[in-house]
């Protein structure tokens, strides 16, 4: 039984869930509730925040604290959460559009913060709720439902743009590296502050159709071909490094967390006061 | 069940009304804000950057209006009383999420100091031009409740309202106060005491929760907080009893219906009015916020040259009032409506009040209060 660790992180009475067949959101999830199982995190403990979009319907599936919002809000509202309970788990699971446009300001800001967040971007190159449009991590030259002559625009490197936020945990995996991904989210969820991992998957259906990958199976081929790790990485050229995507554990630091250093705040105003 | 508590301070204290409405908030039992800065709310966040540390209570300044809006209300699902405060142009902004508020039923408090628009306006001019905006501004029907202090005493006493019924609706409420009153400062009145009401929270067990149901009779389901045991899935969607997103037309018709029962059916509780030389008049003069402090001054003129003018005032702005115009008494030949816009409130008095009564309006707009002049020169026009 594939499910046999995670079903109990599973709400099973929802499914079948939204996703058209062949993407690649259902192996994320999966491997990001394994690596929590990993954690035996305790199920109360953990929230579950998401915006709009295809992957951020995966807070409904998965039986914690669970929270799905608006359009680029879900860091927004993790940071109220996590505020107010800090000894809570806050997960936020988002998608290319929902974080690096509508949401772009927030992910900057709360990675500045280094408040204490673990953000899964499932970075599928589209908007694949509305059909295919281009979000601002399709590759240049690609095609999408807004983009019928080809992308013109360059897309983020969202992991560099994190790190040079103040993020103290940044990664980047794919739906085919499917082993990778629970380590990943253990120590993400372990590091005390801002925490990102991309996850680059495939929409079959809209990316795919419009950009001959329409074979989930080719999707994933396209994963494996084009991953290099941060040696190889370090060897090619920038012309060798076009259309490749660096993935591997990128880049972590220690920095105060926001919650701790509020906690001190609060105690150093209470001595002051007494 | 309300609690009574003893404000931090009490007794006749001379305060600003921004500050009338931190300190509100703080006794009311508020424990996180966030914000961001714009005049002429920022005093509020001021304050609190430095009273809720000392609270225990969390203060945060956000990237953005929107980000606060929804800090507040991720802090207000993980049990914290929650407000923020911002001025029209942050309020244009928070509207999304002021719908999400009122869908997922989660209490909080905003707090618009009213500035003069549309856009950026005049900088920090009165202004009482966002009056349809608190209705309205958010997409699709929803429910709201608008608060509309006129005095320092009022930004205080409304604001711990505004928080009792939030809390009790399980609603956002929006305190819609305006840059006369937020920045004047003027003697207040604070009780010995003061009546705060809390959330209700579930008394069944957590795999019987239902977020979203309601006994019978009742209009408001009970909240629990993330964290406390009860896992449960809050959705901008529609959504059902549990709180899963669904499409049926019978679930979602319902849905709505109950949010909006919710305000209807309460809505005398939280009416606060009053008035004063209606009776015999024949013009009533009707305003809310900072403008009630002119139409009194003008009502004492006119009756000082032997006019018969009364006055009524609404600290309820939605839902509007209307019982207070269905039942004048027989001498009320007008209603001058008294506003800080083009026309905003007067419209909803012409659909209260019988057609009998002529309503009139004084519509100001060009960035100076509203004065008693500008009234009485409206008075000495249509009084009859």
């Amino acid at each position: 039984m594939a499910l046999a660790n995670i079903e109990k992180y599973l709400r099973l009475d929802k499914f079948p869930h939204i996703w058209c067949p062949g993407c690649g959101n259902g192996i994320v999830l999966q491997s990001v509730l394994r690596g929590l199982d990993k954690l035996q995190v305790d199920q109360n403990k953990v929230v579950v925040v998401s915006g709009i979009g295809c992957s951020s319907r995966s807070a409904g599936y998965v039986d914690f604290n669970t929270l799905h919002t608006a359009h680029g809000r879900p860091i927004p509202f993790a940071t109220g959460v996590k505020l107010a309970r800090p000894d809570l788990t806050v997960l936020v699971i988002t998608g290319d559009g929902d974080l690096a446009a509508i949401g772009g300001n927030h992910f900057i800001h709360a990675a500045r913060r280094n408040l204490d967040l673990t953000v899964v971007v499932i970075n599928n190159s589209t908007y694949g709720m509305t059909s295919g449009q281009y979000s601002p991590l399709t590759p240049t030259g690609a095609f999408a439902a807004t983009a019928p002559y080809g992308n013109i625009e360059p897309p983020f490197d969202l992991c560099r743009m994190a790190e040079a936020a103040g993020a103290t945990y940044v990664a980047r995996t794919t739906s085919f590296h499917v082993l990778q991904l629970p380590d990943f989210v253990v120590n993400a969820v372990r590091n005390k502050g801002f925490s990102l991992i991309e996850v680059i998957t495939g929409c079959p259906v809209y990316y795919g159709r419009m950009n001959k990958l329409s074979d989930p199976v080719d999707m994933l081929k396209w994963q494996r071909q084009n991953a290099i790790n941060p040696k190889q990485a370090s060897m090619m050229s920038p012309e060798e490094l076009k259309g490749k995507f660096v993935i591997g554990e990128l880049h972590r630091h220690e920095a105060p967390e926001y919650t701790e250093e509020y906690d001190k705040l609060i105690q150093k105003v209470f001595q002051e006061k007494s | 069940m309300p609690r009574t508590i003893r404000p931090a301070q009490s007794g006749m204290l001379f305060m600003q009304g921004n500050e009338a409405c931190a300190q509100a908030a703080l006794d009311a039992g508020m424990r996180f804000f966030a914000g961001y800065p714009i005049t002429p709310s920022t005093e509020i966040a001021e304050m609190l950057s430095e009273r809720l540390p000392r609270l225990g209570g969390k203060f945060i300044q956000m990237e953005d209006e929107i980000a606060s809006m929804g800090a507040i209300l991720g802090a207000a699902l993980a049990g914290k009383k929650s407000m923020t405060a911002t001025s029209g142009p942050g309020f244009s902004l928070k509207q999304e999420l002021i719908g999400l508020g009122c869908l997922c039923e989660i209490p909080c408090v905003i707090v618009n100091v009213q500035r003069s628009g549309p856009s950026t306006g005049l900088p920090t001019a009165p202004a009482q031009g966002d009056i349809m905006q608190a209705r309205w501004g958010t997409h699709g029907d929803h429910p709201i409740v608008v608060l509309s202090p006129s005095s320092v005493s009022e930004m205080y006493e409304l604001t711990v309202t505004a928080f009792n019924i939030a809390e009790s609706l399980r609603n956002p409420v929006i305190l819609l106060a305006d840059e006369v009153v937020a920045h004047m400062r003027e003697k207040i009145q604070i009780p010995e005491s003061i009546k705060v009401k809390d959330r209700l929270k579930p008394d069944i067990a957590p795999e019987k929760y239902r977020p979203y149901a309601v006994e019978k009779g009742e209009f408001v389901p009970r909240l629990a907080d993330f964290g406390d045991g009860y896992r449960f899935n809050v959705t901008s969607l529609m959504h059902d009893e549990t709180g899963f997103p669904t499409n049926r037309s019978d679930v979602t018709g319902a849905l709505l219906k109950r949010l909006m029962r919710k305000v209807e059916s309460r809505r005398k509780e939280f009416t606060f009015v009053d008035s004063k030389d209606v009776e015999g008049s024949h013009l009533v003069l009707f305003g809310c916020g900072s403008t009630v402090r002119s139409i009194k001054q003008a009502a004492r003129e006119a009756q000082a040259k032997g006019l018969r003018v009364g006055w009524m005032k609404t600290s309820t702005i939605w839902p509007f009032p209307d019982e207070i115009f269905q039942n004048l008494p027989k001498s009320v030949k007008t209603i001058l409506v008294c506003e800080m816009n083009l026309g905003q409130l007067v419209h909803e008095v012409r659909r209260a009040t019988p057609d009998k009564i002529r309503v009139d309006s004084v519509a100001i707009a060009d960035g100076h209060f509203i004065t008693p002049s500008d009234i009485m020169a409206r008075i000495e026009v249509v009084y009859s």
